[in-house]
């Protein structure tokens, strides 16, 4: 009876020793894992966005939360006119990702997304594209 | 120092008022930081940090909190007793503290040529060159312990809510149950020091011959009714909030609060310097430092093992706890006690 007892102080002893597991959050960050699905960001290349508007990404989309518009550049090239991404429909799934056939959209490891406004959720092409 | 009272010179009085406001101060920044130290402890022994945004390592909490509690609204339920609610936390709070008059934590020192005991209650009586102190000192601590559940009993009654009333009785039932193998307890020490001042208890400590080692079964009994007594974890049934929501003090609010807050950790202050006087050897120590480092070093170990029983064990349960202080704690200090009338002489 007393030996259990006794046990349990060790333990309690022994975990007073250890390094707390405790991240004190805005001034430590966490380490995100690589293939973490954040923030939604659109691939640049030759200072444009890859996207060709094809319409997988809205269509594969569980929770409806992409709107695409196709559009035509001076060279007769499909390019996504609009491309907005609700936010707060968005689950992070990440198959318009899977989806995408020309990789033209990613999911980056930013996950603070907080807000004051519902229509900042609303990420239109111009905050989704690829930060250099 | 010419002037006398009651034929006393001046000094005497003087270093009574002060030894009432030193070891007062100390008591209550000793409670203050101990909310803090067991909120650190416990952290750590459940590997997490604990507070640590309020100054450096959270440093400035329990003056965050008593800041907190002070500005917080007075609530007192329209039909509560109004006076026996305003009195339970103040019955509370009082004799957690005044235990500490009989506690000596120090040598003898002297200041401008008289000798002055280190014992709030107590004076150096030159002609018989010996300090005198209250002679029944443990029957006072033990007194005074009884007297602060009263503080519990009547805020359980005074609010006038069921959760509050089954708290103050389950103190009640649970002071009686332990205060009396704790009581038993400390027999056995009288009888070895056959004395019941502590001034001659602790004397008899001197050179490690602490009762914590003769005494080892009482040492242990001890602490854990003392601990029961103060209504501390794993015998805190009388705050159990998963079923009585907070227990005696669940209608209390703002400073009212803090008080039976503050008389809880008081209590275990004075729990751990009653110990740490009958059986680790009060202010005995190796002489290097002087002795009130000894004694304080010692209480705060003792709180240290309080916590770390706190951070440790689960709650009992009702009959678990009755059974142990009646079936198990009362017999065994029963038979330490013949056991030491058959050694000791």
């Amino acid at each position: 009876m007393i030996m259990p007892l006794i046990n349990g102080l060790k333990i309690t002893l022994k975990h007073m020793f250890m390094k707390p597991v405790t991240l004190q959050y805005p001034t430590e960050r966490p380490n995100v894992a690589p293939n973490f699905r954040g923030l939604h960001a659109l691939k640049v290349a030759h200072n444009n966005a890859k996207c060709v508007a094809c319409y997988l990404c809205p269509t594969v989309c569980p929770a409806k939360c992409i709107t695409v518009q196709a559009g035509e550049d001076e060279n007769h090239d499909k390019y996504a006119a609009v491309y907005e991404i609700d936010m707060l429909r968005c689950i992070f799934c990440g198959y318009c990702v899977e989806a995408c056939p020309v990789d033209a959209l990613k999911m980056t490891q930013t996950f603070e997304l907080a807000n004051y406004k519902r229509e900042d959720f609303i990420f239109t092409k111009q905050a989704l594209l690829e930060k250099k | 120092m010419g002037f006398e009272l009651f034929g006393l010179p001046m000094i005497y009085y003087i270093a009574m008022i002060v030894k009432v406001l030193v070891v007062f101060v100390f008591v209550l920044l000793t409670v203050a930081y101990a909310t803090y130290a067991e909120r650190k402890i416990i952290g750590h022994m459940q590997v997490r940090l604990g507070p640590m945004r309020t100054g450096w390592h959270g440093l400035l909490q329990p003056i965050a909190d008593g800041i907190k509690l002070f500005f917080k609204e007075e609530i007192v339920p329209s039909q509560s007793d109004k006076f026996a609610f305003l009195l339970a936390p103040i019955i509370a709070l009082i004799p957690a503290f005044i235990g500490f008059a009989v506690i000596p934590f120090g040598d003898t020192i002297e200041v401008m040529g008289y000798k002055i005991p280190l014992q709030i209650a107590a004076f150096y009586d030159t002609a018989a060159g010996k300090v005198v102190d209250l002679n029944v000192g443990v029957l006072y601590i033990l007194a005074l312990a009884s007297v602060g559940v009263y503080g519990i009993v009547l805020a359980g009654w005074a609010s006038n809510s069921k959760y509050s009333l089954l708290g103050g009785l389950r103190s009640s039932a649970q002071m009686i149950s332990y205060e009396l193998a704790a009581g038993l307890a400390i027999i056995s020490v009288f009888m070895m020091s056959e004395s019941l001042s502590l001034q001659k208890i602790v004397a008899d400590q001197a050179g490690f011959g602490w009762y914590a080692f003769k005494q080892p079964l009482a040492f242990i009994l001890f602490f854990i009714c003392s601990i029961a007594e103060i209504n501390r974890t794993p015998f805190d049934l009388p705050e159990a909030e998963t079923e009585l929501v907070s227990g005696f003090c669940t209608e209390y609010s703002s400073m009212k609060y803090a008080m039976f807050f503050m008389a809880e950790y008081a209590n275990m202050v004075t729990v751990c310097a009653v110990t740490t006087t009958l059986f680790l050897g009060g202010w005995h120590g190796p002489g290097f430092l002087p002795g009130w480092v000894w004694f304080i070093a010692k209480v705060y170990f003792l709180i240290f093992v309080c916590m770390w029983i706190r951070a440790t064990y689960p709650r009992y349960r009702y009959d678990q706890l009755m059974r142990l202080g009646w079936k198990v704690f009362l017999p065994l200090t029963l038979l330490n006690i013949v056991v030491t009338g058959l050694i000791a002489r």
